[in-house]
């Protein structure tokens, strides 16, 4: 199905290629790959391995925005932004931010999309029109456009509170409120489920007729036949968007930005990790600490993403 | 579920759909069901359409009365909003829309060269780069933004498009690499074969058979790119510091800047003008956005 897939794959083949001997195969098309390939070598050079490696440096350095680092070299400083990082209560701030919008809005959004995706399988009437509105939102909730607007929604005299007013409840101002201001990003977030069940109605198309069909000449029910045969073989990907959705969302920027209007606030409530970091490192001009917090959340990613590997032993099914 | 199989029956042109073989569902389940789910639409679309008809309110009803049902409209909003920052909207529309061809054209030639080596081709260290490359795709960007960006800076390309723009020229957008290639593995191998056989190099099977037969996994990069680009915020906060640079996205910001908290009505208006190409591009996409969404299944 995916990217995740190929990688499983690769790597289970390289595996299995390992131990014994290796089946001789010709390679012809050595000069000509190279060239067609030397574009996305320069660029993965260039702009992802590269930076990788120097940001890993800048992280032990005192490297400042302002000056240049060809000019004035940046000082190694050792771990200082590491320890200055995990002693500082914004910092944690920001993380646990970022963790608890993961947590919360991940879930629910997969759950949401699975559930429509049951809704709308098999070829009912109108599947196309509500593919569609469904999947709309997340195609523009990346947007300022959207982010402006959900201020307003969410605003002391927006629809979500005129809405509650009907049912004489006087709601609170969403927006700017601590308690409340992290939770309507989340809705925001929630909003865009539309990219998952587009996924999840391809996946479920794989799924044969036949052994739905099978099992209920075998006496299986409507009930049944979901947690014994559908959700079984749509576990590989569930897994596949809850890898890349918690990847995303720990990437979170723009909604924070434009809701919160570049502050992070009310009271550092919405600083998500990566709008913390943009302070850090283009506001304060901090680039040292900003790559230290860079290569954390590197660390943090990749951690997240080896726990879901290996918790996949337990609840994913692979039939091959 | 063998799940190579699987993504290129989704990525080739689309197989026969699944028969009804429940046909006799009976009626009342259905209504409710279809009840629920356009009261679930809805919902779901009601803020943009108020977002929409707001924008045609003046501005002292916009609050006052949060229906979507008025009599009173006017255009007034779009007037005002258009001229209402440094310079006219269309201005940032314009930069929008240059960055936006730019990355399109870079990520139609940079990645199909890439895909076609790796769906095609034979060569050493193939499964090593291939997979270089699809952990790319997961690659947070945050850790090669302060490199990035101070390439860039010793470059002098600060508040210009380049840094927007020629990175995509070296298919620095791995998954749309990705997407070609689960393309490309679909076409049928003997078209490749009588083409060999007739004595078309690498570079002309590339151009005249690769490309044509790969339009749908083209027109689904473009449309990608295109909605990617244009509502992309962090990019031109980072590289666009003068106003007359601005994409569309960057100048809306502004609008919650200078709000003299009054004037909805011309950041909604402009909000709407900002939506419209990327619902544009939804339309006439749409096939090609479902198809390679469902392929690849990033957003």
């Amino acid at each position: 199905m995916s990217g995740l897939g190929e990688l499983r794959t690769l790597a289970v083949n390289a595996r299995r290629n390992a131990g014994g001997r290796r089946i001789k195969e010709k390679m012809p098309d050595n000069r000509a790959a190279f060239l067609f390939l030397l574009p996305w070598m320069i660029g993965i050079a260039v702009f992802s391995l590269g930076p990788i490696v120097a940001s890993l440096y800048l992280s032990f350095t005192n490297y400042n925005l302002l000056r240049s680092p060809l000019e004035h070299p940046p000082k190694f400083i050792g771990a200082g932004n590491y320890l200055r990082m995990f002693t500082d209560p914004a910092f944690w701030n920001s993380f646990r931010v970022t963790v608890e919008f993961t947590v919360i809005s991940v879930p629910l959004l997969l759950a949401l999309a699975l559930l429509l995706a049951l809704v709308l399988d098999r070829g009912m009437r109108g599947l196309g029109f509500y593919r569609s509105v469904f999947y709309l939102p997340s195609l523009l909730g990346g947007s300022v456009a959207v982010a402006i607007l959900w201020r307003q929604v969410f605003g002391k005299n927006g629809l979500v509170n005129a809405l509650l007013g009907v049912f004489g409840i006087d709601g609170p101002g969403w927006i700017g409120d601590p308690n409340f201001s992290l939770s309507t990003i989340m809705v925001l977030h929630i909003w865009t489920f539309g990219s998952p069940l587009i996924i999840f109605l391809a996946g479920l198309r794989q799924i044969p007729d036949m052994f739905h069909e099978a099992a209920a000449v075998d006496g299986a029910g409507k009930v049944r036949r979901f947690f014994s045969i559908t959700l079984p073989l749509l576990t590989p990907v569930i897994f596949f968007n809850l890898v890349l959705q918690m990847i995303f969302s720990f990437q979170t920027f723009t909604q924070a930005y434009v809701v919160s209007g570049g502050t992070g606030g009310p009271a550092d409530s919405t600083m998500f990790y990566t709008l913390f970091l943009y302070r850090i490192g283009f506001l304060q001009y901090d680039m040292g600490y900003a790559s230290a917090m860079a290569w954390f959340l590197l660390i943090v990613i990749a951690a997240f993403t080896g726990f879901n590997f290996w918790l996949s032993k337990f609840w994913v099914f692979y039939d091959d | 579920m063998t799940t190579e199989q699987s993504t290129l029956k989704v990525a080739a042109p689309s197989g026969p759909r699944r028969s009804g073989t429940k046909r006799h569902r009976r009626w009342l389940p259905s209504i409710f069901k279809h009840a629920a789910l356009i009261a679930g639409s809805l919902l779901m679309i009601y803020p943009l359409i108020w977002l929409v008809v707001s924008s045609f309110k003046p501005n002292d009803e916009i609050f006052r009365n949060l229906s979507i049902f008025t009599t009173n409209l006017t255009v007034q909003n779009y007037i005002d909003g258009w001229n209402d920052l440094q310079f006219p909207f269309g201005l940032f529309l314009l930069n929008s829309t240059v960055i936006s061809v730019g990355a399109i054209v870079g990520n139609l030639l940079s990645c199909s060269l890439a895909a076609y080596a790796f769906g095609r081709l034979k060569f050493r260290g193939r499964n090593l780069l291939f997979a270089l490359m699809l952990l790319t795709i997961m690659l947070p960007f945050q850790v090669v933004l302060v490199p990035q960006f101070t390439i860039f800076k010793e470059l002098g390309w600060l508040n210009t498009f380049l840094p927007l723009i020629v990175p995509k020229f070296f298919a620095t957008d791995a998954f749309f690499v990705f997407l070609m290639v689960q393309f490309i593995r679909g076409l049928p191998n003997e078209i490749f074969e009588a083409a060999r056989v007739d004595g078309a190099g690498y570079f002309r099977t590339y151009r005249q058979i690769t490309l044509p037969l790969m339009i749908p996994a083209l027109a689904t990069t473009a449309i990608f790119t295109f909605i990617w680009t244009w509502s992309d915020f962090f990019g031109p906060l980072l590289y666009l510091r003068v106003p007359q640079l601005f994409s569309a996205s960057l100048a809306l910001k502004q609008f919650l800047d200078v709000q003299s908290s009054s004037d909805y009505g011309s950041m909604f208006a402009m909000s709407v003008v900002s939506l419209l190409p990327l619902f544009a591009a939804f339309l006439i996409g749409q096939k090609y956005l479902i198809k390679g969404f469902a392929t690849t299944g990033m957003k």
